[in-house]
């Protein structure tokens, strides 16, 4: 089939050599058929451009004006030469637009038995939600599975990127966005957010974790249990460190987005509305889930609300966490 | 003044007797409310100088700051909007109007052997829109400026803090000036051209702007209505972009391609004009397949138009659309190689001398050629999902931008020079500086294509440590750009007094602006040229004593 025809030719072609000075590692199959549409237009674009600049410094060492000697009278025209060059060219970007396109729908369409994780971006971190209800900074996928990301954002528009793989989807506020990918071997890769977002667009990344054959479920089982094992202050850290929490809010004073957490149970804050009001529990709950409702002067309605991404539980231990940062 | 712009001037005194339109009118006043076009394009020139070198200055502080790869001299705040600045004061500011409004206000009208363009009011009207649009960029700065991209994306543009509604309102005002800029040139080319100019005759610099004013009247007052929207979308809250108010974002990017795309032609369209000027004069040959140009200029006219959303290959745009603007995208490569071929083909058997307009023109080749190249990795879908968004975008822009329009550009400037001011400027110098701008140039951008390739994305303040190495080199290559634009500035400013005075030809082509004084007379000619053959460069001679070139004594009858 024709469509196999890259990957054939990728076979014979030894120009994957150059990969490491041009592009990253190939984490997937699909990576390969980029790489080789990719070195295809490569090789098509030295050609001219050597052609080009071969023939012009040739011309411009040939032809440099000398006393006494006019320029020559070629024709200023010549049909047949002229159609060449627009025929040939027309018939290289045919091809390329075919590959390309090609290329394109094999990592467009997820295979049916894929495995769906749920992917949340927001200012400044992506959130990984797993078919158990575990949700994770990084993504974790199992090796030689088909694997389908289900995307969306919370507040502006991210883009989601993974270089390894040759993969990137804008994850867009309002609507959900899909790419997929198979990954051949065990590893770790990055991931970008390369739709700009803001003072912390480029610290918002995370890391693909791929797990051998049967761990996958061993740490999705272990990642599930894990909050419930450890002590509430420490699960509240967890969190704090995890679901978006610490990229504005700092816990040593430091100035961020949002008000530093660093002694703020117990303390007496101006509210914007200019009111007052002591935070406490019921107050820490309130701004976690209805963010709006009264802000901290001084700062901007800015955070999205957790309501229904963070469980009951997974508040209080938060709370327990807020009341060990005293001053 | 010039109240009447009628296409036959006044039978006045010979060229060079009647005083220079740079003498014709002292004071300020005499020249900002001046409806004379040359002096319209010098006020555009200061302008658009002015531009370049508050662009450049933001420019040189990214540069500096991607040095290191966390913190160098300033904060992530900063950075965003130092960058947002950059790109809106390049694009709009300097690039768009660049060769246009600047040069071509000066040089339209002389070419056609008219007196001014169609309607000289709203020349001058587009200039003062500009100063106002310029004011607004200015008075969003001090109020600390848009930290948006130059792209102005919602909903991040709509929920920011910082002052986009200022830019985006000077950028509306802009879109005005550069509307009635096309709308008169369209007019002055229809109108105006001389006997013996039929469209065939016409010199490909008009050719290119008569399709670049195409596009300004069509595409810009889709821009407007878009940041309009934005606008109200912010003050007034009403819901078009943004889905919490139940809008819809990507139709922001819809929209904004839609003229944006365009936009890019509205830059190299004249730029190529530019070009087909000088490589035939520099070579003293007839253009190769002319037609073919202009053809070409008009193809790409149209079909800027239906490219758009090869912009938005990873939006969440459907992958039936994404096939089909695809497909457009490569259409338009076929046209640019075409001109290409023709820029190389006219050089054949040429008597080439590298004065510094054919330098640039020489870079712009080579460098366009690049920039265009890197295109089929951007327009075939599979290999722009990696590239899209990273650095690898970043340096094919600057390629087409800066390798393309920005040295058509100084070779545009270098080559109109002498007849703007009447000077010429330092050879030497003149060569050495298009040197360190090119060598820099390669510098900091052939490593931004290495690093983008790799996965560096764009707009990012940190970055990781593997790709510092690329950073550094490419900010010292652009501290080298520096240098050599410093030392343009030094030897084009020093000669406007100290210049050797310029003949009326110096450079030998056969357009019509080249037949009145350098600097031309406020009347432009004091009887109608006749047009010829504009690339027939035969009857022209080098003469020792004027140092520029004439007419051969038998043939000077029979130019017409």
């Amino acid at each position: 089939m024709i469509h196999s025809l890259p990957a054939v030719l990728a076979s014979l072609v030894p120009l994957r050599a150059s990969n490491a000075f041009w592009l990253p590692e190939e984490g997937t199959a699909a990576a390969g058929q980029v790489d080789w549409l990719f070195n295809l237009i490569l090789g098509i674009s030295v050609f001219f451009f050597a052609l080009i600049a071969v023939l012009t410094i040739y011309f411009l060492l040939r032809y440099r004006r000398r006393q006494g000697i006019e320029a020559g009278q070629p024709p200023t025209h010549h049909t047949w030469l002229e159609i060449t060059w627009t025929v040939i060219p027309t018939i290289i970007v045919i091809v390329i637009f075919y590959f390309g396109f090609t290329g394109y729908m094999d990592m467009k369409i997820a295979p049916e038995n894929a495995l769906e994780i749920q992917v949340t971006g927001q200012k400044w971190q992506w959130l990984f939600s797993y078919p158990n209800g575990h949700v994770d900074p990084d993504l974790h996928v199992p090796v030689d599975q088909p694997v389908k990301l289900i995307m969306t954002s919370e507040d502006v528009i991210h883009g989601f990127f993974i270089p390894d793989f040759r993969q990137k989807m804008d994850v867009v506020p309002g609507r959900y966005s899909t790419v997929w990918f198979n990954v051949t071997r065990p590893g770790k890769h990055i991931i970008f957010c390369t739709q700009y977002c803001g003072r912390g667009h480029s610290d918002m990344s995370a890391w693909v974790v791929v797990h051998p054959p049967g761990e996958y479920e061993k740490w999705l089982t272990e990642a599930g249990d894990e909050l419930s094992k450890l002590p509430p202050a420490a699960a509240g850290e967890k969190l704090y460190l995890t679901r978006g929490c610490k990229q504005c809010h700092t816990i040593d004073g430091g100035a961020s987005t949002g008000p530093s957490f660093l002694g703020m149970f117990g303390r007496s804050e101006a509210m914007k509305d200019g009111s007052k009001l002591t935070v406490d529990e019921n107050y820490i709950r309130e701004a976690i889930i209805d963010p709006q409702a009264k802000v901290v002067a001084g700062y901007q309605p800015v955070m999205p609300t957790y309501k229904g991404k963070l469980k009951d539980n997974e508040i209080t231990v938060i709370i327990e966490y807020l009341k060990t940062l005293k001053r | 003044m010039n109240t009447v712009s009628s296409p036959v001037p006044p039978a006045a005194a010979e060229p060079g007797h009647a005083p220079s339109y740079l003498q014709d009118g002292h004071g300020i006043k005499s020249w900002i409310m001046t409806l004379d076009h040359k002096r319209i394009g010098v006020l555009y020139l200061i302008s658009i100088l002015a531009a370049m070198f508050l662009g450049g200055l933001f420019a040189m502080l990214i540069r500096t700051e991607l040095l290191t790869p966390a913190k160098t001299v300033m904060e992530a705040e900063t950075y965003n909007r130092v960058f947002t600045l950059h790109g809106a004061i390049m694009i709009f500011l300097f690039i768009i109007p660049g060769i246009p409004a600047a040069l071509g206000n000066f040089v339209l009208p002389l070419m056609l052997g008219a007196r001014d363009v169609a309607f000289p009011r709203l020349n001058r009207l587009s200039w003062h829109l500009y100063v106002i649009g310029a004011l607004f960029a200015v008075y969003s700065l001090i109020h600390g400026g848009a930290d948006t991209g130059w792209t102005f994306y919602t909903p991040y543009s709509t929920t920011t803090t910082s002052a986009v509604v200022p830019i985006t309102f000077g950028a509306f005002i802009l879109g005005f000036s550069s509307i009635l800029t096309g709308l008169n040139f369209i007019v002055t080319i229809h109108r105006f051209r001389p006997p013996g100019m039929g469209w065939f005759r016409m010199p490909l610099f008009l050719w290119a702007l008569y399709a670049t004013a195409i596009i300004q009247v069509l595409a810009t007052p889709v821009l407007g209505i878009t940041l309009l929207l934005l606008i109200v979308e912010r003050v007034l809250g009403v819901g078009i972009f943004d889905p919490t108010l139940g809008g819809d974002p990507v139709l922001f990017q819809h929209f904004f391609w839609f003229y944006s795309h365009p936009a890019v032609y509205i830059m190299i369209l004249p730029a190529m004009g530019v070009i087909s000027e000088l490589v035939s004069t520099f070579s003293r040959k007839h253009i190769f397949g002319y037609k073919a140009i202009a053809y070409s200029s008009v193809a790409i006219a149209f079909l800027s138009f239906l490219v758009w959303g090869h912009h938005m290959f990873v939006s969440g745009q459907s992958p039936m659309a994404n096939m089909i603007f695809s497909a457009l995208t490569f259409s338009v490569a076929i046209p640019s190689a075409v001109k290409v071929f023709n820029w190389v083909a006219t050089m054949y058997k040429g008597s080439i001398k590298m004065d510094a307009p054919m330098t640039y023109t020489v870079a712009f080749i080579l460098l366009f050629g690049i920039g265009g190249l890197t295109g089929l990795f951007l327009g075939a879908l599979a290999t722009d999902v990696h590239l899209h968004d990273t650095y690898f975008v970043v340096a094919h822009f600057h390629y087409t931008m800066m390798g393309g329009v920005l040295m058509a550009f100084m070779g545009g400037l270098h080559y109109w020079w002498p007849k703007i001011f009447g000077r010429m400027y330092n050879e030497k110098l003149a060569n050495i500086a298009s040197l360190m701008i090119v060598v820099g140039f390669n510098i900091t951008f052939l490593s931004q294509f290495i690093m983008g390739s790799l996965g560096m994305p764009r707009r990012y303040y940190n970055y990781r440590p593997e790709f510092a190495s690329y950073h550094q080199w490419s900010t010292a290559g652009a501290f080298l750009q520096a240098i050599g634009f410093i030392l343009v500035a030094v030897y084009l400013i020093h000669s406007l007094r100290r210049g050797r005075l310029a003949p009326a030809n110096p450079w030998g082509s056969a357009t019509l602006e080249w037949r009145c004084a350098s600097p031309p007379p406020t009347e432009n000619f004091a009887t109608q040229p006749t047009a010829g053959d504009p690339y027939d460069l035969k009857p022209l001679v080098f003469d020792p004593k004027l140092g520029g070139f004439t007419y051969r004594a038998e043939s000077a009858e029979g130019v017409a």
